[in-house]
């Protein structure tokens, strides 16, 4: 039984970031992840990440934004800590050998980002995401007594002890099929979102909403699960992402009437606003008729010039070239909203702590609540970041301060007893979980989108609900040990059902709009009802609801244009 | 939609059988990827069917794999292209690229007894599909030059991660750090940014000539990750680096110049170019090339820019002992390496390699008549002399713009 003092699952940017700072603590650590670390999803973000470093510049400014861009759900405090810790994480990943790029004096330079009043956004082309996991995976090579990696293993559950404490995890090594009980004293949750629940989706393949699922069935509050953002830039069908540094360089919107929509949306920031305003205005254009056959806008990049195309957005040229068939610097490219992200996740403190002692969370699995009702761009590795190292070195102190609990060996054989279950299916004897998988999508991309209504979103639970039965029967044809990647899906399955119910749970309860969640039935921000998070419990009939207050430090809440 | 057949080379480990091919028809846009037909098959036919995969956007670097032979990602290829391309192999040599494609024996030596067996073809439970005359199955592959685990999957931890590992890779910099960023040229992270964009799918090692023959050979993924250190002016040990990866006997002069590589990579990294990047600094720090390779490659370019082409009895001097038009200032270095090189030049002769043998003769060798050409194509090469590297550079036909855009470094409050 393997036993690490802190125990990271997920090894994206939160993931790793948690596991260094951890070490830097001198404990030991395990990291699990069910990919090859750099494999993981934070290799997509491509534009950037936001610090208020440049002289003139202000956290303050930077915490506004990011307030305003939530829609005033953030809260405050957590704004205010990220905000402020932001440039020292920038400086720290500089010396630890990430490319960002320089201006003319060698100095870090900066482009401007949608939401922001200042150019803040630091980035590496257009591969910022990559560039900075790629340089944090280096440490874990460079630091591997401290840290053991366990690539390509795959969490099924939490371990808790008889006070309810959180002490280890099921896993499942995928390379053999061996399971184990690893015991921790603490464990960081940082597995990503739950993308792949709606379909297109911008996400990754992996982003099922493990560690989202993992902690509610242990007990944890989620909560602002109705928040998921649409981001208004993606390839039509495929859900490709084309960055929002491709519109921070200059890059216009345009119907397919050839005029510039974004005036009568955001007359100053324009292409600019923040990331709900934007995917609204262009899915209104969309509905109004004014888009083009294939339900999409375009975006019009040739007005950027084509040398700082080819420099800063080359992987967009990439993608509009492989993906798409399109030469970005000669024609506009085709787009429209997509979903992108999970604002919402394991209600966490600003030390990553749940409600389960010794559970930890941080990333896009988290809610501390830094993004609120919609996220700025270039403040997902941000957030990783510094709630990361925050929880990394909180996990690192309450391991040194208590003893290891063993965990009851019953939840490994629960979970055995499980999969030799969804192994022994007779083929034929329910659905494939690859149909379950798609009309869970459509359904979710469907009725719970950019605009949503009562009677949308309540057949969806009724479709989510269903398919949770279904689930239950569903077959799979690898009944083997090694890389059985049809055994995980069915597993991953059940968490985005899980992610699914708590999200149209959520939404159906929140009778307002605000951020992403735009209710047509209530057109309008209700500050005096709803400036609450909704927060989720898992009980045998469906997730609990009840409510938080959202902290305000000295932001009051105030009209939102841009 | 287009009907497609894709024809994998499977392998399941717990079966007891060998490697087998296996078709699949699928029916999708052209436009989409030979991943998006693979995930069909696996999603409609068989579950079982392994393959590593996350983004679908050659972002990630899970699903390396051969298709028609050729080393690269299932998520970046369209499999309309990929059907031209097997239809264009079939064509071209009358067999598909299945036949075409050996067995690779070295890791899975079954297979080549499997394939030999069942003919080329054994079709499993459930293949429905059957190739028409016209239409060429796409063939899809695991990654050469490593262990296969399952179907498409391929242990890269052994060979890739190993030797990623072998190149210290990470950050060495002088003493502590600055109180603010480390300044540094913008050209030096615009460099390395194109290391820095390997997403070590594998596809360039898997491609990788030379590791066929030495698979101790470091290879394109770890040296092109090795010159993001080197180039790194951050980096302190950028001597001790150039030192260990040139006197390996498998490191940096074990590139053939093949450009598999540089094929291979889904993302423009360019591997052999780093490779040559290293190299050169090498030289410049001094430390001697035991192939002589550079002095050769200077020969090479020497020779033909005088002559419009090679000659051969001129190739062998130079390359040891510079000097043109047979005057030689031969070391005793360059004495050995002759006396040495005499035994290959018999046995070239014996094997009629080497014909026209008084063109062996230093100096017999005819000029190039049309020596104006061969000057402009070394005028060109000579103005265009920058790397290729499209963060710095652009692309062909790109018009010249000096100025950054607007946005670019605003630092208002």
């Amino acid at each position: 039984m393997p036993s690490h003092d802190v125990l990271v699952i997920g090894a994206g940017l939160a993931g790793q970031r948690a596991a260094l700072a951890a070490a830097e603590e001198g404990v030991s650590v395990g990291i699990i992840s069910k990919v090859h670390p750099v494999r993981s999803h934070s290799n997509a973000a491509q534009g950037g990440i936001n610090a208020a470093l440049n002289p003139g510049d202000s956290w303050e400014s930077h915490a506004f934004d990011t307030i305003k861009g939530s829609d005033y759900l953030g809260d405050q405090d957590a704004v205010e800590i990220m905000t402020r810790e932001a440039p020292e994480e920038i400086l720290h990943l500089e010396h630890l050998g990430v490319t960002f790029h320089r201006n003319e004096e060698g100095k870090l330079g900066t482009r401007a980002f949608g939401g922001a009043s200042a150019a803040r956004t630091y980035y590496v082309a257009d591969i910022t995401g990559q560039a900075i996991m790629h340089v944090l995976y280096e440490q874990l090579m460079k630091y591997s007594e401290q840290i053991a990696r366990y690539e390509e293993w795959f969490c099924s559950s939490l371990a808790l002890d008889e006070n309810g404490e959180c002490c280890g995890v099921v896993t499942r090594n995928v390379a053999d099929g061996q399971m184990e009980l690893f015991t921790a004293k603490s464990v960081i949750l940082c597995n990503g979102g739950n993308g792949q629940v709606w379909r297109p989706t911008t996400n990754a393949l992996i982003c099922t909403g493990d560690g989202i699922a993992m902690a509610y069935r242990a007990g944890a509050k989620l909560m602002d699960m109705e928040m998921i953002q649409y981001h208004p830039t993606t390839l039509a069908g495929k859900g490709f992402l084309i960055t929002e540094g491709a519109r921070g360089e200059g890059a216009h919107l345009l119907n397919a009437n050839g005029e510039r929509f974004m005036e009568k949306y955001a007359p100053n920031k324009m292409e600019l606003a923040s990331r709900d305003v934007v995917s609204r205005a262009e899915q209104t254009e969309i509905n109004e008729g004014r888009g083009f056959p294939d339900g999409t806008v375009a975006l019009d990049i040739t007005v950027v010039p084509k040398k700082r195309v080819h420099e800063a957005l080359r992987e967009i040229v990439l993608v509009g070239r492989d993906f798409a068939g399109v030469d970005i610097t000669r024609e506009p490219i085709h787009i429209k909203p997509g979903n992108h992200y999970t604002m919402g996740g394991v209600k966490t403190d600003v030390d990553g702590r749940t409600d389960i002692p010794g559970l930890y969370s941080a990333g896009e699995t988290a809610c501390v609540s830094v993004h609120g009702g919609n996220r700025l761009g270039a403040n997902s590795l941000l957030d990783t970041l510094i709630f990361g190292k925050r929880s990394g070195r909180d996990a690192a102190a309450r391991a040194k301060r208590i003893d290891y609990s063993r965990p009851s060996k019953q939840v490994l054989e629960d979970e055995e007893n499980l999969i030799a279950d969804i192994v022994g299916r007779e083929k034929g004897s329910g659905r494939r979980i690859s149909e379950i998988k798609l009309e869970l999508g459509q359904t979710m991309d469907g009725k719970v989108a950019v605009f949503r209504d009562e009677a949308g979103i309540q057949e969806a639970l009724e479709i989510v609900r269903r398919l949770k039965v279904e689930a239950k029967t569903a077959y799979i044809d690898d009944h083997g040990s090694v890389f059985n990647q049809d055994l995980i899906a069915a597993i991953e399955l059940g968490y985005m059902l899980d992610n699914a119910e708590c999200t149209c749970v959520a939404a159906l309860e929140r009778k307002e709009s605000r951020g992403a969640q735009y209710r047509t039935d209530y057109p309008e921000r209700n500050d005096e009802e709803w400036l609450k998070h909704i927060d989720l419990e898992r009980t045998d009939d469906g997730p609990e609801l009840s409510y938080s207050e959202v902290t305000i430090t000295q932001w009051e809440p105030q009209e939102r244009t841009y | 939609m287009a009907e497609y057949t894709i024809k994998v080379r499977r392998f399941q480990p717990e079966s007891g059988e060998g490697p087998y091919w296996e078709e699949f028809n699928v029916d999708l846009d052209p436009s989409l990827s030979v991943l998006d037909g693979l995930l069909q098959a696996k999603d409609k036919e068989d579950g079982s069917l392994a393959v590593r995969c996350s983004c679908r956007a050659a972002i990630c670097g899970s699903c390396g794999m051969k298709i028609n032979g050729q080393s690269g990602l299932g998520c970046k290829t369209q499999i309309g292209e990929a059907q031209e391309q097997a239809n264009k192999m079939k064509g071209a040599t009358g067999v598909t690229a299945a036949e075409a494609s050996s067995p690779i024996g070295a890791q899975a030596p079954e297979a080549q007894d499997a394939v030999r067996a069942t003919g080329q073809v054994e079709a499993g439970p459930g293949t429905t599909a059957v190739t028409t005359a016209t239409e060429a199955p796409i063939v899809i592959e695991p990654m050469g030059n490593m262990p296969v685990i399952k179907d498409l999957i391929t242990d890269m931890e052994s060979t890739h991660w190993t030797k990623i590992r072998r190149v210290t890779p990470w950050l060495l910099p002088h003493g502590e750090p600055p109180e603010r960023e480390y300044i540094v040229e913008p050209e030096s992270m615009i460099d390395i940014t194109q290391s820095m964009a390997c997403i070590q799918c594998g596809a360039c090692v898997s491609s990788c000539l030379s590791m066929e023959a030495d698979p101790d050979f470091i290879g394109p993924a770890a040296l092109a990750k090795a010159y993001r250190f080197v180039g790194d002016p951050r980096d302190a040990e950028t001597a001790e680096r150039l030192h260990d990866l040139a006197e390996d006997p498998h490191g940096i002069y074990d590139c053939t110049h093949c450009f598999s590589c540089i094929d291979a990579c889904p993302k423009g990294v360019a591997p052999m170019d780093q490779i040559m990047r290293l190299r050169r600094r090498a030289g410049e720090e001094g430390i001697e090339d035991p192939n002589s390779g550079h002095d050769h490659e200077i020969a090479f370019v020497k020779i033909i820019e005088k002559k419009g082409t090679l000659d051969e009895s001129l190739l062998l001097q130079e390359s040891f002992a510079p000097g043109f038009k047979g005057k030689l200032k031969p070391n005793r270095r360059a004495i050995r390496e002759m006396i040495g090189s005499i035994p290959t030049a018999i046995r070239g002769i014996k094997t009629g390699k080497m014909r026209s043998l008084h063109k062996l003769i230093p100096g017999v060798h005819p000029k190039l008549p049309d020596q104006d050409d061969v000057k402009a194509i070394y005028r060109h090469a000579e103005e265009h002399n920058e790397e290729l590297n499209l963060y710095i550079r652009g692309e062909e036909g790109d018009d010249a713009q000096p100025d950054g855009a607007a946005a670019e470094e605003v630092t208002n409050g």
